[in-house]
């Protein structure tokens, strides 16, 4: 595994993904250069199709780039193999969906449990710091509850303690608030904003201008190339509902 | 008109969309026709070339034998007889050929023909002074044909003949006559046979004269009467002469196909059961597919009697070519296995197909499908339109102390009892449908191991060679259908855990882990149910089977402990081995594919 060197958390240069051949070549990311540093929030704004998710999952190697480089913490990871990925995703990666994708048979506990489960930490230990994760997120009175009996902002909430669970060096986020209505909206938003005072590193991709102005950095995408990156300030103000213009 | 032709139309098209699954619901239906249809036609045909036998010979009705010609005498004229031939004299002796001696019952017959029981010969002819004629079935273990030499009591005679007859079962389970006591099967060991009974004695016919230089034993009167259904009022008591009816001396000679069909029919009502289990996985990973396309069927204006219609007509139409395919293999494969031996007369490449049997097996097929289908047909077409429309998928089941156990268990393990506990009624198909097929291999290792010892329940070499073939196919249809149904419901497991596999990765856990989860969550339930199929299934099965035979279950013994451990791990290794290729394949997905899928 390759190293490199600095403050950058997650870097990518060149990255491209390509899907299909000749006249029906399609580049949904095409050669686009990233860098995160720790603690920081980014925000990926665009149109639908622009490749900004698909971003993200190159990124959190989920998917394999075409072309390029992804490193995370000073290693190159776009050339590890299944088994690698899975480990790194296991330890230094959290994924929180749009569609929540938690498991309907299993209550929010056990869901938020699974992550540290799959990581190989005991039972006792898993069950231990989901609970304490569920208390973070204001869902500890919820534990039990199967997702169906739960709101979509708590369903969102108990995806976001699962991507905590096993202390992630960056939390990747795609329309965390996609499915959600102004209010769950603003619960994910301030948790978010917990999480960036905390000096957790997120990288989220939305639609919503609101969300995307409570980041320290905006990268917008359009046709899988990155057309235009602003710093921000409001991250970090502590008035993160009033500035996205969810509360008075 | 137009609403049947609709339905067809939808059903052919699925069809056709579908060409692997479709092919493994015939495959599946396939098997228990075929079964049904060699039991059917086996039975049927069991008894037919008796009957052509005993046609053509003129058998008798009753045949009846004592120590003196006088005892018998009277009889001849009895009420309701219409014609007779004897009394014949009866030797008992040994026959010798090519370093071979084996027990022999001698009738001595007149060398014109007779009213009742004429011998129809084969090869040769008939009896002459110096010439004896041999039992077709006899004849065929021997390896003896016209014009060999054979010694009888001593005097060399040349084999003039090979003949069957109705008036006796064929050898090996020739009836024995007058005061001859005749052993059939295996002496039990370290036994000395009583003086003058014969051992599975053969049947030969020499002329009077040279049957009386053997020494006369007893006489036998073969008798015709007015009506066969007679025939059980001269059995009379135990001082009375020896009486063979027809029916027992048929039950005799068929017992060798009969035996193959009881087997064929619980061979066939055990695939059966596994068609039904595969059918019943294939049916409801179909059906979640089917939801949108209900949905839009019921958009445009179908009633939940039609949908119904529409879902059923293909797994009915799968069933028909089934039961068609079915009926013309078994038909054809059915005088391989039980063909109707040299002892007897009759076409062995024709076996005839009543129409009860087309019925039967038709009504079995349509069953089937109709049994596996029919609910999940009409759950699906009383869904709300919307909810189909949405694709909305059946919410898994919730395990909670499955899922409380899980958590302790190494990864691979937790994984595999969720996926499992996720679908209960499908893990339970599949211990089902494995201790079916595990109970009927038990089955088959007692009778294997029974048929392994010589002349074990009277048989010959060339009919236990028959009942190994029915075993044989028995074991490898169970086997292929077995391992159809570990395929589909794999394959239905990997469909229906896209989500859940590709989220399990996202989460962390490795390609090998998914795999092991899916191919995993199938061993467990096939090592519970080879467990089950050992016991209680195979042994109640076995006690079914000797219920039904009337046969004596302590004569076979029980499959060794390591035979029985072996039969589990093979089982748990073969459906390690079916699963692992579509638990590879469906670990292996594109995660963003299906977590994309999923959200849309």
């Amino acid at each position: 595994m390759s190293t490199m060197t600095g403050t950058s958390l997650v870097r990518a240069s060149g990255l491209r993904k390509e899907y299909g051949r000749g006249a029906g070549l399609l580049r949904a990311v095409d050669g686009v250069d990233v860098d995160v540093a720790r603690g920081e929030t980014v925000a990926v704004m665009g149109p639908s199709g622009c490749g900004k998710s698909t971003l993200l999952h190159l990124l959190g190697g989920l998917d394999r780039p075409s072309g390029g480089e992804v490193w995370l913490d000073g290693a190159r990871i776009d050339g590890l193999g299944e088994k690698a990925l899975a480990q790194l995703r296991r330890s230094a990666i959290g994924f929180v969906f749009q569609a929540f994708h938690l498991m309907e048979e299993l209550t929010a506990v056990e869901n938020v449990e699974l992550s540290a489960l799959l990581a190989g930490r005991s039972p006792r230990e898993s069950r231990r710091r989901a609970g304490e994760l569920l208390d973070r997120v204001g869902l500890g009175d919820r534990a039990g509850a199967l997702p169906s009996e739960l709101s979509g902002g708590q369903r969102q909430r108990v995806a976001v303690a699962r991507a905590l669970v096993n202390e992630p060096a960056v939390v990747l986020a795609d329309e965390p608030t996609g499915n959600l209505d102004s209010a769950a909206t603003l619960d994910v938003l301030r948790l978010f904003d917990d999480l960036h005072a905390a000096g957790q590193t997120l990288i989220i991709v939305t639609h919503d201008a609101r969300i995307a102005a409570t980041a320290d950095r905006l990268l917008t995408m359009r046709d899988g190339v990155i057309v235009d990156e602003t710093r921000l300030t409001g991250g970090s103000t502590g008035r993160l509902g009033a500035l996205a213009g969810l509360e008075d | 008109m137009g609403r049947i032709l609709l339905v067809a139309r939808l059903a052919l098209r699925d069809l056709r969309r579908r060409p692997v699954e479709a092919a493994l619901l015939l495959l599946a239906v396939l098997a228990a026709t075929t079964t049904l249809t060699l039991g059917l036609v086996l039975r049927d045909s069991a008894a037919e070339p008796y009957q052509n036998t005993r046609a053509l010979t003129a058998g008798p009705d009753v045949v009846m034998s004592a120590r003196t010609a006088g005892q018998l005498a009277a009889y001849g004229n009895a009420a309701g007889v219409t014609a007779r031939s004897g009394p014949f004299p009866v030797a008992a002796t040994k026959l010798a050929t090519a370093g071979q001696t084996v027990d022999v019952q001698v009738i001595g017959r007149d060398t014109a023909g007779s009213p009742v029981d004429r011998p129809q010969r084969v090869t040769g002819g008939w009896v002459r002074d110096g010439g004896v004629v041999v039992e077709a079935a006899f004849a065929t273990a021997y390896g003896l044909s016209a014009g060999d030499r054979v010694t009888l009591g001593g005097r060399e005679f040349e084999v003039a003949g090979v003949a069957v007859t109705a008036a006796s079962a064929p050898f090996p389970a020739t009836t024995c006559l007058g005061e001859i006591a005749c052993l059939h099967g295996t002496a039990p060991a370290g036994a000395d046979l009583p003086p003058g009974m014969l051992h599975n004695p053969g049947l030969v016919w020499l002329t009077r004269a040279d049957t009386e230089k053997l020494g006369v034993v007893s006489y036998v009167l073969n008798l015709r009467l007015t009506d066969p259904g007679l025939a059980p009022a001269f059995i009379g008591s135990p001082d009375q002469p020896r009486v063979a009816l027809w029916t027992e001396i048929r039950a005799d000679a068929t017992e060798v196909a009969g035996d193959s069909q009881i087997l064929l029919m619980i061979g066939a009502w055990l695939l059966g059961l596994l068609a039904v289990a595969s059918l019943s996985v294939l049916v409801g990973g179909r059906m979640a597919e089917q939801t949108r396309r209900v949905g839009l069927l019921k958009a445009v204006g179908g009633t939940p009697g039609v949908i119904a219609c529409v879902l059923l007509a293909e797994y009915l139409l799968v069933a028909l070519v089934a039961a068609v395919a079915g009926l013309t293999i078994g038909a054809f494969t059915a005088p391989l296995l039980a063909g109707p031996g040299a002892g007897l007369l009759g076409s062995a490449g024709t076996p005839a197909l009543s129409l009860s049997v087309i019925g039967t097996v038709t009504g079995v097929a349509l069953t089937v499908a109709v049994l596996a289908t029919a609910v999940p047909a009409w759950r699906a077409a009383r869904s709300s339109t919307v909810a189909a429309l949405a694709d909305a998928a059946r919410p898994p089941r919730r395990s909670g102390w499955l899922i409380a156990l899980s958590a302790r268990l190494p990864v691979p393990l937790l994984l595999s009892l969720r996926v499992a506990a996720r679908r209960p009624r499908r893990a339970l198909l599949a211990v089902a449908g494995i201790a079916v097929t595990v109970g009927g291999i038990y089955v088959a290792l007692i009778l294997d191991g029974f048929l392994s010892r010589p002349l074990a329940a009277g048989y010959t070499v060339a009919q236990i060679g028959a009942l190994r073939r029915v075993l044989l196919l028995w074991t490898v249809i169970l086997l292929v259908l077995a391992g159809v149904n570990a395929i589909v419901i794999t394959l239905a497991t990997v469909l229906d855990n896209r989500h859940t596999s590709a989220l399990a990765r996202a989460l962390g856990a490795t390609p090998r882990d998914v795999t092991a989860a899916l191919s995993g969550a199938q061993i467990l339930p096939a090592l519970l149910g080879a467990v089950l199929g050992i016991f209680p299934g195979g042994y109640l099965l076995f006690e079914a089977i000797m219920g039904i035979t009337g046969g004596d279950g302590d004569r076979a013994a029980p499959p060794g402990a390591g035979q029985l451990i072996a039969v589990v791990l093979v089982t748990a290794l073969i459906v390690a081995a079916l699963t692992a290729i579509p638990a590879y394949f469906g670990a292996r997905r594109p995660v963003t594919e299906s977590l994309r899928a999923e959200a849309a």
